[in-house]
């Protein structure tokens, strides 16, 4: 099995409203995956979809070969932090690793108590009074110490001072390196993710805008500047994603495999954010489905 | 097992370069200024990316790329060690370019190319030269 997460034509309705609608991917194993999109975009949906906190109202998805939240066994592979890293404020820290070690089958003792350890906490200290960022931490250290194949993450590190933020992350980099566990994680914060991501995952208005491997993404586009030109006449394989025009000159955010090679162009390699703004800001995919296929992780 | 090594990476992020690319420029450079030598040892992934919070494919990516040059070579749970050295570009070669170049940029500027038009012809010719390298 090469894949963690794997959907197809993936949906969740609430009533009339789509919070996430056809999404169809797949996740390979080993990977460190960032999931960005604007607010309401359907980015918590996917991952309570993929820890089976929710249930799908039509296609399917597969984590790790199996049903999301589908028995104990199931529930083992996946370790989950909830957005703003819940813990339980009246426990204390060593009551909080009892109770991992007591939930958890798999639980790691020396990992739990080893990073507490590194971290520089007391044990006998309730949750309620530590800071944001040991917060997370400790939420980080239960959810890895279940020894899970797939952390999934939803906005870990939003509400953290940019310190608290650059520790949170070292410590999950760390331990992608020495247990090789699979992370998905949603962030607003494209600099993070552009550090310790493999992948990307755009989702804007219930969708897929875009996936694919960060390094190939930026390889693939690239923004142009030169006289003023009808998109139309540009190469058939570069497809415009964001385009402006004054009257003598325009300006295209275009992707392609093939070199660019017209000599009227200014060529200028985009940054991550550039390219994900673009994506998000663009039309919604409808009569151009095929100018829209996302790249890389969908089969 | 804390190991001593010998270079410490730092990243740049908004020089635009991949980061990488970074990591084997710098180790690249630590090697051209002999501050590297054969048979030191450079900082495991999991050491790397404890200090840059960056992802570890990243760090080993390098390492693979500086293995495929011949720099570098994993040892099976030990490390990755430096094996290879850079000789220093020979000054000669580098000071006859200088020249051909200087003479150059007298006969564009004498053919009234300011230094902006000199960089997009520069640019160009770079991109071109690498098209070609791909096609």
């Amino acid at each position: 099995m090469t894949t963690v997460i794997e959907t197809m034509a993936l949906t969740k309705r609430y009533g009339h409203k789509w919070a996430l609608r056809e999404c169809t991917l797949s996740i390979p194993k080993g990977n460190v995956v960032g999931l960005v999109g604007p607010n309401g975009a359907g980015k918590t949906t996917l991952l309570h979809l993929a820890v089976g906190l929710l249930a799908p109202t039509s296609g399917s998805i597969t984590v790790l070969g199996g049903r999301p939240g589908d028995g104990p066994a199931q529930l083992a592979k996946v370790g989950f932090v909830a957005q703003d890293t819940p813990t339980y404020a009246g426990l204390s820290i060593a009551k909080h690793l009892r109770m991992g070690a007591y939930l958890n089958p798999k639980w790691d003792r020396g990992l739990a108590q080893g990073r507490i350890d590194q971290l520089g906490l007391d044990p006998r200290q309730k949750a309620g009074s530590l800071s944001g960022g040991q917060r997370a931490q400790l939420a980080l250290t239960i959810a890895i110490a279940k020894r899970p194949e797939l952390l999934v993450l939803d906005e870990p590190v939003a509400s953290l001072d940019p310190l608290s933020r650059r520790e949170f992350l070292q410590g999950l980099m760390e331990i992608v390196a020495k247990y090789g566990v699979s992370v998905v994680l949603s962030s607003h914060l494209i600099a993070d993710l552009e550090r310790v991501c493999d992948s990307l995952v755009v989702l804007v208005a219930s969708q897929v805008q875009l996936a694919g491997e960060v390094t190939e993404l930026l390889a693939t586009h690239h923004r142009l500047t030169g006289p003023r030109r009808d998109p139309r006449s540009l190469p058939s394989d570069q497809t415009v994603i964001e385009e402006s025009h004054t009257d003598k000159q325009s300006t295209f955010l275009v992707r392609t495999d093939k070199a660019i090679l017209d000599p009227r162009w200014s060529v200028k390699p985009v940054t991550l954010e550039d390219l994900v703004l673009a994506y998000m800001a663009a039309r919604p995919p409808s009569s151009e489905r095929d100018a829209w296929a996302p790249l890389g992780l969908v089969s | 097992m804390e190991g001593v090594w010998v270079i410490e990476f730092q990243l740049e992020s908004a020089s635009g370069v991949a980061t990488y690319l970074q990591l084997v420029q710098q180790v690249r450079q630590a090697l051209q200024l002999g501050i590297l030598e054969p048979g030191d040892q450079l900082p495991t992934a999991q050491q790397v990316v404890a200090k840059l919070a960056i992802n570890p494919n990243t760090v080993l990516k390098a390492y693979r790329d500086l293995e495929r040059e011949g720099l570098v070579r994993p040892r099976p749970g030990q490390g990755t060690f430096v094996v290879g050295t850079l000789p220093r570009s020979d000054p000669a070669t580098q000071e006859r370019f200088l020249t051909s170049m200087s003479s150059w940029l007298r006969r564009a500027r004498a053919a009234g190319l300011g230094p902006d038009d000199i960089e997009a012809i520069y640019r160009t010719a770079v991109r071109n030269l690498f098209a070609e390298g791909v096609a």
